[in-house]
């Protein structure tokens, strides 16, 4: 059983602060969508949590099972159970996904005794050429095989908790359905916990979420069940976007 | 002797950026390497008949420096006679043993009409020795010629470097020129190919990684002298503590080099914030209807490539070594296959770690 719990996080980024005092408690196997319009904020909490350079956190707590989260480098948010799935992954020229998901194995004291087989495995699940593992990482992808790829280093890094960006912008119904059911499994399979952040609810089809919340203007002004995204759905984000100031 | 030839200065454009207003030729004393030849039987010319091929590559003197090799130079020419092909790759490896010294060895390949070669040469020294190589290499590549070579830079740290590379390429003809620059205090090299012949294509390609104090600095040259001529260059490289890089290319492309496509790219990264870079395309074209391209950069390593990586789970000098490897990649693709390339990666993987 593990926990990610945000206090009052407070993020800026090029001296204008963004997040005003998130507040948020995610457990195994739970998952937590936040939803809200363009500008509320949603990527800032998400590249906070990983430590992206820039993002500046001046107030709150991060905290992974007691571990201050914010007092780590990047690289030991991700052994220590956080994984990012990015909005818009990067091209990394030259380096093989093969290579990368071995460093990351590496650095977490865990080795897998037959990679090439749980990859392979793993992409099939999603539907991913598996092909595209032995060429530079992103590199000339199409927006659906940049979120597969996305997912397949989920699936194979086993994380306690994911944090979601925008998983579902750029993709297709396929690739949609595919990424959305393999995040589902492993909430199911493995307790992991998600955060789940996106603009539309049609992500939730096959993940579903246990809350959801609404972000705006840097806070969350609401938080309830599903139910709210089907609110949203059907009246849009004009209600919030006025209120939260 | 030596020292009372009039030196170039960095005012000449040629220079510019160059580490030549601190050499002295008269700290150094004409001198040998210690070289050695494999697979070189069958092709490797002796005596006066080596001496003769001086010049089959390079008809003008560039420099002072090429001048000097031309005057008393240590040959080794390899001839490869029509249709054939030189199955063995010739290895040569040079050794600077001690200080002091200044050398000039000079390596012609002719390539008869329709042959095929693979040379590599090696310069070495240990890092304590304080001499200077002023190495020329000429290749002729006749009609249809296919030849292929390398050049690796281990030089010790306190070696200077001083270079040529002249290529000729007649009709048809391929030639490939590779360097891989890893040693040497100041080390130039300038490599320039002729295109004579229709269809007559090169590619040049380097990979180079300076650290501690060191300075690579190389000037190319693409020249296009007959129609539907094609060339290729590809220079990337990697410059780290307070070490510099300097590249300077020109392509040309004369009245004659009609339909001719040329392209030229370099790319540097600067790994330590007290590292520099200077790159400096340019083109100079006296013919319309050809496809001509270049592309420089200069710059660290993408934060967001960093982030990705380290974002992973993927510790900062690991992430740094994939994106730096990742980098050299399609420089690393190119180059030819041989038993030096793992050295090759040990070295720069040493580079990166801060040994040095």
């Amino acid at each position: 059983m593990s926990t990610l719990e945000i206090r009052d996080l407070q993020v800026s980024v090029g001296g204008t602060q963004i997040l005003n005092g998130i507040t948020l408690t995610i457990n195994s196997g739970e998952v937590h969508a936040v939803m809200g319009p363009n500008g509320a904020g949603k990527s800032t909490l998400s590249a906070a949590i990983m430590g992206k350079p820039g993002y500046e956190v001046v107030g709150g707590s991060v905290k992974l099972d007691g571990q201050d989260v914010l007092a780590m480098p990047t690289w030991q948010r991700a052994v220590a159970g956080l994984h990012l799935v990015m909005q818009y992954p990067t091209e990394v020229p030259g380096v093989k996904l093969s290579e990368v998901l071995s460093e990351a194995l590496v650095a977490r004291h865990a080795t897998l005794p037959n990679l090439n087989k749980t990859i392979n495995e793993e992409a099939a699940r999603i539907s991913f050429d598996s092909e595209l593992v032995n060429r530079a990482v992103n590199v000339d992808f199409s927006g659906g095989e940049k979120k597969r790829n996305e997912t397949l280093q989920l699936a194979v890094l086993k994380p306690k908790i994911a944090i979601l960006d925008e998983l579902d912008s750029g993709l297709d119904i396929d690739a949609l359905r595919d990424c959305a059911k393999r995040v589902e499994d492993a909430t199911n399979e493995t307790g992991m916990g998600a955060l789940v952040i996106t603009h539309y609810s049609r992500l939730f089809e096959e993940l579903k979420p246990d809350f959801v919340h609404i972000l705006a203007k840097g806070r969350i002004v609401k938080s309830g069940g599903p139910e709210l995204a089907d609110e949203l759905e059907r009246d849009g984000y004009a209600a919030y976007a006025t209120t939260a100031q | 002797m030596t020292t009372a030839l009039a030196l170039p200065s960095t005012e000449e454009e040629i220079w510019r950026y160059s580490r030549i207003n601190e050499l002295d030729l008269s700290k150094f004393a004409s001198g040998k390497l210690t070289t050695t030849v494999e697979g070189g039987e069958g092709v490797q010319l002796t005596g006066a008949t080596a001496t003769a091929l001086v010049g089959a590559g390079m008809h003008v003197q560039p420099d002072v420096f090429a001048q000097l090799n031309t005057d008393t130079p240590d040959v080794i020419a390899l001839q490869i006679g029509k249709n054939k092909v030189h199955s063995q790759t010739v290895v040569i490896t040079h050794s600077v043993d001690k200080s002091g010294v200044v050398a000039y060895p000079r390596l012609v390949i002719y390539a008869a009409e329709n042959s095929e070669i693979v040379v590599v040469e090696r310069f070495t020294s240990a890092d304590n020795v304080h001499s200077l190589v002023v190495p020329v290499v000429e290749v002729h590549a006749a009609q249809s010629a296919r030849v292929t070579y390398l050049a690796i830079n281990e030089l010790g740290k306190n070696t200077w470097q001083i270079g040529h590379q002249v290529a000729v390429g007649e009709r048809d003809s391929n030639v490939r020129l590779f360097t891989v620059a890893l040693g040497g205090d100041y080390a130039r090299m300038r490599a320039e190919v002729r295109l004579v012949g229709q269809g007559a294509s090169a590619q040049q390609t380097a990979l180079y990684f300076a650290d501690g104090t060191q300075m690579h600095d190389f000037r190319t040259l693409q020249s296009h002298e007959a129609p539907r001529t094609h060339s290729d260059l590809l220079f990337k490289g990697a410059v780290k503590d307070t070490s510099k890089s300097v590249y300077t290319g020109l392509i040309k492309i004369t009245e004659n080099g009609t339909k001719t496509e040329a392209f030229q790219t370099n790319r540097t990264l600067t790994l330590s914030r007290g590292a520099w870079a200077e790159s400096v395309p340019n083109l100079e074209i006296e013919t319309n209807d050809v496809k001509c391209s270049h592309a420089s950069t200069v710059g660290p390593i993408d934060d967001d490539q960093r982030f990705y990586l380290e974002s992973r789970g993927v510790p900062p000098e690991i992430a740094e070594r994939l994106v730096v490897f990742g980098f050299f990649d399609e420089v690393i693709d190119r180059l030819p296959q041989s038993e030096f390339l793992a050295g090759i990666r040990d070295k720069v993987i040493a580079k990166l770690g801060g040994t040095k």
